[in-house]
């Protein structure tokens, strides 16, 4: 039976998470030089129209149609079989294509993260067809583990209330592989590269922060306590990790600066995510501030320390919190919150932890290998990265021929 | 007493300063600046209407000198911004009559330090 209620919310909760990717994009679009934001933008909006489109005409297919194995292949390519009634299996009680449309915002902004990784060198051709083939082999085949009917972590018992493992950590180390073979943005010693646009930053990080409430309460898949458990500690978490960030900040480098508030509102937003169906609120500040902590580590120390070039720190971030959020969720879950859900390791089952590991674990194992493949193809036949010219041009005249700002009239 | 004004590409920016340390020269302005050269820049696209000849980013700087700084700063500053590419850049040397530093009234080479 379709209930208004819950509709109505899951709807809204699809809207709210669309707009999460145009907030990323006005997130990552002010952390690059002028000369680039404009193909930031670009690859995030690029996203919106060829994953809406991949995702009713076989990607929802592969992420979701019930099967065991490794998707659940093309029964319901061009949302055939998928209808206006509910599919009691994924959500009794809102029409079967709003639990489809409202995956589709997930299918979206994930590889929109990776964006990050790659940002200021990377051919749009290039990105293109990498990016198609990544959601058709490493999302949704991930997606249909995790969440799918028939799929083998979901039967494991793996909690992944809103996509840790299949959103933040699976971006998060495609990112990671993505800078390796990509290398180093020319020059980065002598040109340290400086945000363009802080205040866009602050406006992306506020659009995601909004957005994140459909993203972990919209998972709920209904207007209930479960959802509301789910905002509260969503809040919770980001304001936690936003406040930890900058007292870090404070001690480490003198001075709390607002970029370290979003990066800390965005970890923390990041770490919850598994975590908002199954915690309460107290776990979600000790989730929320630690996550800042290791984030910070791995953004501020290890990163420096082994000279990768994440350049907007999407694996800092997004795998970092991910992986914390995907195993805290095995230290404080509870039946309590989420009775089909499970307890944790504080709540005496230690099991749950065990099970978190082994689903971070197939999820970093199986991107980096997949995603290192579709790189080396696509570099392959058409090249992935501008050559150096076009890199000091800059993407946005070079690949767009497009220029953000008038300086003279 | 000479102002040289050199036009260069902005990513050299910290090449260059670096070469005119090295020089001792520690005195420098710098601005953004668009423009271009024969080449009349790199096409854009706005909504379909092509615009040729347009301006490209370029860094400005200047740097006041007594006589015998003239030819180490050259030196410096294509040692810094050169590449071999079109878009290097210009330098322009200009006479520059009189320098007066603000905070103490100097005037003449003494005020250029």
């Amino acid at each position: 039976m379709v209930n208004t209620g819950d509709t109505a919310w899951v709807l809204i909760s699809s809207a709210l998470v669309l707009l999460m990717t145009p907030g990323l994009a006005f997130f990552y679009g002010g952390m690059v030089r002028k000369k680039n934001v404009l193909s930031v933008l670009m690859q995030c909006f690029i996203i919106m129209c060829v994953l809406s489109i991949q995702w009713v005409l076989f990607g929802y297919s592969l992420s979701f149609a019930p099967a065991k194995g490794f998707w659940g292949g093309f029964k319901w390519f061009g949302l055939n079989g998928v209808g206006l009634e509910p599919y009691a299996d994924y959500a009794g009680t809102i029409p079967h294509q709003a639990f489809m449309i409202f995956q589709a915002m997930f299918a979206i902004i994930t590889p929109a993260l990776i964006i990050g990784a790659f940002a200021e060198r990377m051919k749009f051709s290039a990105f293109l067809l990498f990016t198609l083939l990544w959601a058709t082999f490493v999302y949704d085949p991930l997606c249909h583990w995790v969440w799918g009917i028939g799929g083998f972590l979901k039967n494991l018992g793996a909690l992944d209330f809103a996509g840790g493992t299949v959103v933040h950590i699976n971006a998060g180390i495609a990112a990671l592989v993505t800078t390796l073979i990509l290398g180093k943005r020319v020059n980065l010693d002598k040109n340290v590269p400086t945000p363009h646009n802080m205040p866009f930053v602050v406006l992306g990080t506020g659009l995601l922060w909004f957005g994140w409430f459909g993203f972990n309460a919209g998972s709920a898949l209904a207007a209930n306590g479960l959802a509301v458990n789910a905002f509260v500690v969503t809040n919770t978490s980001a304001a936690a990790a936003g406040l930890a960030w900058a007292l870090i900040e404070w001690w480490r480098n003198g001075k709390p600066t607002i970029f370290g508030v979003c990066s800390g509102a965005v970890a923390g937003l990041v770490a919850i995510t598994p975590a908002a169906g199954f915690v309460s609120v107290i776990p979600a500040i000790i989730i929320g501030l630690l996550v800042s902590v290791f984030s910070f580590i791995a953004v501020a120390v290890i990163k420096p320390k082994l000279g990768y070039d994440d350049s907007l720190d999407a694996f800092g971030v997004h795998c970092i919190g991910g992986i914390w959020g995907a195993l805290a969720t095995g230290l404080f879950a509870s039946k309590a919150v989420n009775p089909s859900g499970a307890d944790g390791l504080f709540f005496g089952n230690p099991k749950q932890l065990l099970i978190q590991l082994i689903a971070v674990l197939v999820t970093l194992a199986y991107t980096l290998v997949v995603t290192s493949i579709i790189y080396k193809l696509v570099n392959l036949f058409i090249g992935v990265r501008v050559s150096e010219k076009e890199e000091f041009m800059g993407l946005d005249l070079t690949q767009h021929h497009e220029r953000a700002y008038t300086v003279l009239e | 007493m000479k102002l040289i004004v050199a036009i260069i590409q902005p990513d050299k920016l910290e090449e260059v300063k670096e070469e005119l340390y090295k020089e001792e020269v520690n005195l420098i302005t710098v601005s953004e600046v668009l423009g271009h050269g024969r080449q009349k820049g790199v096409t854009e696209i706005y909504r379909g209407a092509k615009e040729t000849g347009n301006l490209l980013r370029k860094m400005r700087l200047e740097i006041a000198v007594n006589e015998n700084f003239v030819e180490p700063t050259i030196k410096a500053i294509v040692k810094g911004a050169k590449t071999g590419e079109i878009g290097d850049g210009k330098i322009f040397i200009l006479d520059l009559p009189e320098c007066i530093r603000i905070r103490t009234g100097e005037r003449g080479g003494v005020a250029i330090g």
